[in-house]
């Protein structure tokens, strides 16, 4: 009872609310690392060094008043930002955060599900975001909307065959799809995917950040041309859950970037001798800190470069992305066989 | 038999209307575009938004209050306006300028120009979508506008100039500031440069986007940045020097392709003879009074002049007639610049993107507020 009921429906519980909280605070990140970026300060105002930023921030989104455009679609305009969140946070079920840990005497793994097809899942879950986006563009019967609405569903299906067929690559090497399995897989190798699947891992980092429709990717939302794109008629909580989601599906893709490449919760060079006494710090520690780097990078790479016109990005993933996932996934299959 | 097959589906052209609230129309301009897809196959440009009527407003004011005006024309590069309205009366009444002041309005003609590029630049680059150098830029803006501000009191419409000269002498030790504002400006061009000049994607997003040719930019009526982009060597500065631009040593820059990484080049090049300039005037500065001879009541004789400037964004000119009898312009007329340059955008447009239409009405660098007036 207990094993079966109690403590996975705690561990929901906790990781639900802590993806919520992280998405705030990530949201503060980002002000305050673009801001240093840009020689500014960022939030100063709520809370020492704008801390409490987040809550200040949700307290807003909640009492703005909520606005359904009259000649919108309510239904689906309503429908579509839960169906852009919802999987987002749905993918969460299974990250490994951390192997095990003893909490009260029990044993308590840290992951919510390990089932055997878990990288399969988060590619079959992480397309449904995609739906949300289009009916929201759709359904606010808007133009600026609609042209975003297409531009990310262009985008976002061809950038999922891509970062797919980098993820195959990997997972011939890995030579399973639980996500526990697939560290335990480069605890056995002894080292990181990201060393025996670089061109795999940039194709997904790549294809990562534009699925997230994050910078230098970012035309569904296009500030400068579309004037917020795809949630330019959202407001109050709705909008906020475009921007939960966006943010949840940032840590997403952190976190399985994190797993398939960079080890998981192993602690850096899992078979060098020397630097065992890197194992003090727990797993999740580890986990945790390189979800930062990647997180980090994300806000980086946003402050730095301008952005991508659509059709050079089609063309990128198109000519560029997918013809080299192809072509790694023949050579990682030569490897598989001749060595 | 050769029936035209009958499409599936309609296509109609989507009319989509940008501005006159818009994140990158600058300002209150109105583009009407009409789309196929994504792909712009008109483009309609509306003005008027931020029409005041200052022209009307100029032939009820009497001549030292039209400076104020002029402030408000374009309001990023008030000092060139305030240059070009003076230099103008003083050619309507030939008055002698002394050399001081005209060595000190180059100066400050070109530390506009220099903040004025500052602006184009931070939102040129914010359009695509490189928010950082948007910030670095106005970094170094507010540098000169604190400069403006020791000055003259004022940071944004100056009223800096007077008819004859200057109204004030440059405060102590303002020389020495403006040359170490010349130090740092250099060093910071350096920073955008590496923040864009190679970046690849900075490339694809400007290189080919916008091509216009010499003979089409001429036949346009393009002036200023946006015509040297297109490899006419055109810059009153040189061709017609006033103020005290024929005694310093600069280039005009101009480029090749006529598209939108050109114009920017040029204006990044521009940027660097700015600093020469301002450098030889403030070093060479001779010592001497401020302002003229100038009677007291301002009332030139009956005639008419036109007298342009080489404003950051192009010509910038104006057409007074004095009647000779009242204290006010009996007809004032304004050539703006980002008027003029502005026509040539529905041209530019013309096939290209959504995306890039934002690009191109940063790189023709207007301001409403002069295209209004």
């Amino acid at each position: 009872m207990i094993d079966t009921l109690v403590i996975p429906l705690l561990k929901i519980l906790i990781v639900l609310n802590a993806i919520l909280v992280a998405v705030t605070f990530m949201v503060l990140l980002e002000r305050k690392v673009i801001a240093w970026a840009q020689v500014r300060l960022g939030p100063m105002r709520v809370g020492p060094h704008g801390i409490l930023q987040p809550i200040a921030d949700v307290v807003k989104l909640m009492i703005k008043e909520d606005i359904t455009p009259v000649k919108a679609d309510r239904w689906v305009f309503t429908i579509a930002p839960m169906l852009v969140l919802v999987p987002a946070l749905v993918m969460f079920s299974v990250i490994p955060f951390g192997e095990s840990a003893s909490l009260f005497g029990r044993e308590v793994t840290l992951y919510i599900a390990d089932i055997n097809v878990g990288l399969l899942y988060i590619v079959a879950v992480a397309s449904i975001g995609v739906y949300g986006i289009i009916l929201a563009g759709w359904s606010s019967n808007s133009k600026y909307p609609l042209l975003a609405g297409l531009r990310a569903s262009a985008q976002l299906i061809s950038y999922e065959v891509a970062v797919t067929m980098a993820l195959v690559s990997m997972i011939i090497s890995a030579g399973t799809l639980s996500m526990v399995e697939i560290v335990n897989a480069q605890a056995n190798h002894g080292v990181w995917y990201l060393f025996i699947q670089p061109v795999a891992f940039f194709i997904f980092f790549v294809g990562g950040l534009a699925e997230t429709n994050r910078a230098p990717f970012d035309m569904p939302e296009a500030e400068q041309e579309l004037t917020g794109g795809f949630h330019t008629e959202y407001s109050g909580m709705r909008f906020a859950l475009f921007f939960l989601a966006e943010y949840a599906n940032m840590i997403v893709v952190s976190t399985v970037a994190t797993t398939l490449f960079l080890g998981g919760w192993l602690r850096p060079f899992p078979n060098v001798e020397a630097l065992a006494f890197l194992g003090i710090l727990p797993g999740w520690c580890w986990f945790l800190l390189k979800t930062f780097v990647f997180l980090y990078i994300f806000l980086w790479i946003r402050a730095t470069l301008p952005r991508y016109r659509y059709d050079q990005l089609m063309r990128i993933g198109w000519k560029v992305l997918i013809p080299l996932a192809i072509a790694n996934i023949v050579v990682s299959g030569i490897f598989k066989v001749m060595f | 038999m050769a029936t035209k097959p009958r499409p599936m589906f309609d296509t109609n052209e989507l009319v989509l209307n940008m501005g006159p609230q818009h994140p990158s129309t600058h300002g209150v301009l109105r583009l009407v575009l009409r789309l196929d897809g994504e792909r712009v196959v008109g483009c309609d440009v509306v003005v008027g938004y931020l029409h005041r009527g200052i022209e009307k407003l100029c032939e009820n004011r009497d001549w030292t209050q039209i400076i104020l005006l002029t402030d408000r024309m374009d309001y990023v590069a008030a000092a060139t306006n305030n240059v070009g309205y003076c230099q103008t009366v003083e050619k309507l009444m030939s008055i002698e300028v002394p050399r001081r002041a005209r060595y000190l309005r180059t100066a400050m003609c070109e530390l506009q120009r220099i903040a004025s590029h500052c602006l184009w630049l931070g939102t040129h680059a914010m359009d695509i979508g490189a928010m950082t150098v948007f910030l670095y830029a106005f970094r170094e803006r507010e540098l000169i506008l604190d400069l403006f501000e020791e000055y003259c009191g004022a940071r944004l419409t100056y009223n800096s100039m007077r008819i004859g000269g200057l109204p004030l002498d440059i405060p102590p030790g303002w020389d020495k500031k403006v040359l170490t504002f010349c130090d740092v400006m250099s060093k910071k061009l350096v920073e955008y440069e590496e923040l864009l000049t190679n970046n690849r994607i900075w490339l694809q997003r400007t290189k080919q986007i916008g091509v216009i040719s010499a003979e089409e930019a001429i036949a346009i009526g393009l002036s200023g940045p946006a015509l040297r982009g297109s490899g006419v060597k055109r810059d009153i500065r040189k061709d017609e020097p006033y103020a005290a631009y024929d005694e310093m040593a600069f280039e005009v820059p101009v480029g090749k392709a006529g598209d939108t990484y050109d114009r920017y080049l040029v204006r990044l090049e521009e940027f660097r003879q700015s600093i020469r300039i301002i450098q030889q005037a403030i070093e060479g500065l001779p010592e001497g009074p401020i302002i003229g001879k100038v009677p007291r009541m301002i009332k030139p004789p009956a005639g008419e002049t036109y007298h342009a400037i080489e404003s950051p964004k192009g010509e910038l000119g104006y057409f007074i007639a004095a009647d000779g009898k009242s204290t006010a312009p009996y007809r004032f007329r304004v050539r703006p610049p980002s008027f003029c340059n502005l026509q040539a955008l529905p041209r530019l447009v013309k096939g290209h993107l959504v995306a890039d239409v934002v690009a191109l009405i940063g790189s023709v660098d207007i301001v409403l507020g002069e295209v209004d007036r």
